[in-house]
């Protein structure tokens, strides 16, 4: 028996009047969020030029323009890709000082004290990129898995188990080995860890169809459940009567700074990282791969792909990158795991690869923003009386805006390539 | 409500033109439809006919033009409008609710329908309805357990019970069996004689237009280029105005093969749909080289089922499937290995990634071989790209760079891209579905070419098509699929028409 396809009458019902019926889907944003979150590029989905013989413009009109309009699009869908983002952004500080208003407090002020405590003087830059790097690695960590259309948001449970298991795993080597045996051993176990741990969201996601978002987030709960357990508990060192935390690694362990930056080697990694993800991503099988399965899963099942794997292993390889940053925070900030790793770089990290539109290469800046923005945090609170939570509020709203972007793209009248009606 | 009998109106169209950007769908085009006729609405896909209809329904306004209702102007700008104007139109598709009944989708229907419905009361009003009708469906049946036929007939009936009196039927026979049609057909032709409605026909079939319709109009290219009277017309006068002047490529001979192996073997193979009720039950189908075996059926009797287990996007729940005796599963090893190759409908959807370029659509089949990928994972564009002009020459696809994305090309040259991919390697099983759906004459043409030469060289060809007629010019034998399972097997040369249609409507 035949199935309706369209369950109510609507005009979207019926067939386009030229050329493929995908011509609806852009317009009526039938593409869903997930679509969008894939797949950011290319999005500026003008009218197919229509083929040639169906119509009535002829290929004589048609063909040679094509060329330039093609030009012309790819050069407004980069103004559109950088537009867009800048004014979401503006559009939440106008929010944002409309509730410093409310509470009483100079917009103003606010602004210059984020400044000055973000980029101000060198002390805040180091201070800024210090804070940079996990949000890199945990930017990371969303935007792969999104080129496949799956949406992880429990970055922060990869870099806590990631975190704990690099500070486990060095106690038996403390005073026995040289740093130089430990740093890697605790480097491999935190990635490990944070790959299995998001590895298993993305294998649920494929072996039982478990909503990856959700199931990553409550995760991190369990996350945050088995760190307390063991540093509270078996684990705790008495080192420390006041927070509960493992044995420190020691100083000698510790992983050093840039020579005349100030800022530790997690940020030169994680630079690296992202620039390696994009090769990844562009210019090996499993990248190409990974964009059809985020493109159209259909078709990657059609060309014989293994999507369940696919899915897996780029779920696995964005909880390795999220456990990194447990790593550098534990090697190089903590010296022991504690309830500190649980500093919202997980969540923050959501924020920047969205800022960034899922491209690894666009992260690293963005995260420098967010990271100056968290930097002036204690500054904000200090002269201006304001709680440490205000600049969360912030990105709470820029998110919040960035999100609400997304329903944007393509209908900005003077970004239209051609008279679309 | 309504009351039937010499009440059918008119509708004419003047000057209607409709301009997309530097797009022109319809231009100047000019009907006239009488009360109480059936005028068929001819032309290719994308020749304006979906547009001139949308146009006098109010969903577009038109750049151009005027409509005259029973011969008065009348200015139609939105959907509620034409209803206003007693103007409906049913949809290729069925837009009735499937869960609620004949009589919840009548009432719920109604424009007026009040917030608390009397449905003794209704119920009534609806059966003194029915009763008036020249065809009836049990009201109190929940709408998803109607067949094809009945739920056609209630699209109908709704556009009655609305007061309706000129009404669009958008390929209407699309879903049906063939002696459904043809119940169907005589039945609007009844009603369009007695004066209780006008209809306007949009479709591609020949036969429906000399054996229903009393006038003709045909579109192409957004221009009217023909018409009149349908008795005095050929449908070879038709089909030239349809298709003018554009080259036809001649088809490829069938060459005679002997006696050959089996290469593709389904036995025993189920598979259920996305609730998962069984869809496709116990089906065992043979291929040899060298033979096209076209699988016909009304849509949703498990085809598109069969197809995605044999390209890999549904699973096998029990059966096998045997390529030149050694079982395949479609996963990509055993794909290239065996050569097996699919042309998909819609192959935006199934075949294609809508948001990645030309040259990497094309390289679909090809990215991790070399020379494309070298080491086994290191992909270089430069042979991608250089691959990609080449097939994009040698099958002609119209597209401004291998850069462009797939999205913003059009239907015909994207099928002809996913052609060029599948079909310029090695081929031994071949499994197209809908190959030439929403393509002009010209692509069709071509690409039932492509086919049968696939076959001529010694491919195993397993053809899905909703169109019979395709089956029937390409197919070597015929399988016919209804509720699940194949109810027919034939040569072709043993079956016809009859026989086919009466195992597509499920009989044995």
């Amino acid at each position: 028996m035949p199935v309706p396809r369209g369950a109510v009458a609507t005009p979207q019902v019926v067939e386009p009047p030229i050329g493929p019926r995908v011509r609806i889907e852009p317009r009526d944003g039938a593409a869903g969020p997930r679509d969008r979150i894939a797949e950011p590029h290319h999005r500026f989905a003008p009218p197919p030029p229509g083929d040639p013989p169906l119509t009535a413009v002829d290929a004589t009109t048609a063909l040679p323009t094509a060329d330039a309009s093609a030009r012309r699009r790819v050069i407004l869908a980069s103004v559109e890709a950088v537009l867009v983002p800048i004014a979401a952004v503006a559009v939440a500080v106008g929010l944002f000082s409309v509730f410093l208003v409310a509470l009483g407090k100079s917009p103003q002020t606010f602004f210059e004290l984020l400044w000055r405590g973000g980029f101000g003087t060198a002390f805040s830059w180091q201070n800024t990129l210090t804070r940079t790097a996990p949000l890199i690695f945990t930017a990371l960590a969303v935007a792969l898995p999104a080129r496949l259309g799956l949406m992880i948001i429990g970055g922060e449970g990869a870099l806590v188990i990631g975190g704990f298991a690099a500070a486990v795993v060095a106690l038996p080597f403390l005073g026995v080995a040289p740093a130089w045996v430990i740093l890697p051993v605790m480097f491999v176990a935190a990635a490990l860890a944070g790959a299995t741990w998001i590895g298993f969201v993305g294998a649920l996601r494929h072996a039982r169809a478990v909503n990856e978002t959700i199931s990553s987030l409550l995760m991190f709960y369990i996350a945050v459940a088995i760190l307390n357990f063991f540093v509270e508990g078996a684990l705790r060192s008495p080192a420390d009567p006041n927070k509960p935390s493992t044995t420190p690694i020691g100083s000698e362990n510790m992983i050093g700074v840039i020579p005349g930056l100030e800022v530790h080697w997690g940020l030169a990694f994680g630079v690296v990282l992202a620039i390696a993800a994009h090769v990844l991503m562009t210019r090996t099988t499993f990248g190409f791969a990974a964009r059809v399965t985020g493109g159209n899963v259909r078709a990657a099942r059609a060309q014989g792909l293994p999507v369940g794997r696919l899915m897996i292993a780029a779920c696995a390889l964005a909880g390795a990158a999220a456990g990194i940053a447990g790593f550098f925070e534990v090697a190089a900030i903590l010296g022991k795991a504690n309830a500190s790793l649980v500093a919202g770089y997980g969540f923050t990290g959501i924020l920047v690869s969205f800022l960034a539109r899922h491209n690894p290469i666009a992260i690293p800046p963005v995260a420098v923003l967010f990271g100056g923005l968290a930097a002036a945090g204690g500054l904000i609170q200090r002269r201006m009386g304001l709680p440490d939570a205000t600049v969360q509020v912030l990105q709470g709203l820029i998110f919040l805006t960035i999100l609400l972007s997304e329903t944007v793209y393509g209908r900005i009248p003077f970004l239209k390539p051609e008279g679309r009606r | 409500m309504s009351e039937t009998g010499g009440r059918a109106i008119g509708v004419e169209t003047v000057g209607m033109t409709k301009i997309f950007g530097s797009l022109v769908a319809l231009e100047d085009v000019s009907i006239r439809v009488r009360p109480g006729t059936l005028h068929a609405l001819l032309g290719e896909n994308g020749a304006g006919k979906s547009t001139l209809v949308k146009c006098m329904m109010g969903f577009y306004q038109p750049t151009r033009g005027e409509m005259l209702v029973d011969g008065q102007e009348a200015a139609i700008r939105n959907p509620r409008e034409a209803s206003d104007a007693k103007l409906g139109m049913v949809y290729q598709h069925f837009t009735l609710v499937p869960s609620l009944t004949a009589a919840e989708n009548l009432v719920v229907s109604r424009p007026d329908c009040p917030a608390v419905i009397d449905w003794a009361h209704e119920i009534l009003a609806l059966e003194d309805f029915m009763a008036r009708m020249p065809f009836r469906v049990p009201l109190a049946t929940p709408v998803a357990n109607l067949s094809a036929g009945e739920k056609q007939k209630l699209e109908i009936l709704k556009q009655l019970y609305l007061d309706r009196r000129f009404v669009v039927l958008d390929e209407p026979t699309s879903v049906l069996t063939p002696d459904e049609a043809d119940e169907m057909l005589s039945l609007l032709k009844g009603m369009t004689q007695r004066g209780e409605l006008t209809i306007l026909m949009i479709t591609h079939k020949f036969r429906e237009v000399t054996a229903y319709a009393d006038e003709v109009s045909i579109l192409r290219r957004g221009r009217l280029v023909g018409g009149g009277l349908v008795g005095e017309m050929t449908t070879d006068e038709m089909a030239r105005a349809m298709i003018g002047d554009t080259a036809i490529r001649e088809r490829a001979a069938r060459l005679e093969h002997g006696q050959t192996s089996v290469v593709l073997d389904l036995s025993a193979v189920y598979a259920s749909d996305d609730d998962g009720l069984p869809a496709v039950t116990s089906v065992d189908l043979k291929v040899h080289a060298g033979e096209i075996v076209g699988i016909a059926g009304v849509s949703g009797n498990g085809q598109s089922e069969l197809i995605e287990v044999l390209s890999g996007q549904r699973d096998l729940d029990d059966g096998r499937i045997l390529v030149r005796g050694q079982g395949f599963e479609p996963v990509r090893d055993q794909m290239d290995r065996l050569k097996v190759f699919s042309l998909q409908e819609e192959p935006l959807r199934n075949s294609a990634v809508p948001r990645m370029t030309v040259a990497e659509n094309i390289a679909l089949r090809t990215f991790d071989k070399p020379p494309i990928t070298s080491l086994g994972w290191w992909l270089s564009p430069g042979p991608m790209r250089k691959k990609a002009r080449e097939l994009i020459d040698r099958y002609r696809v119209k597209t401004p760079s291998t850069e462009e994305p797939m999205e913003n090309l059009s239907g015909g040259n994207v099928q002809r891209a996913v052609l060029a991919r599948e079909l310029s390697g090695d081929v031994d099983v071949l499994i197209v579905a809908n190959p030439c759906f929403g393509l002009d004459f010209a692509s069709v043409s071509e690409i039932r070419t492509q086919i049968l030469e696939q076959r001529n060289r010694g491919a195993a060809v397993l053809l899905v098509s909703e169109d019979l007629d395709e089956i029937l010019e390409l197919a070597d034998r015929v399988a016919v699929m209804s509720g699940g399972r194949i109810t027919l097997q034939a040569p072709i040369g043993a079956t016809d028409r009859t026989a086919i249609g009466h195992a597509m409507a499920g009989g044995h």
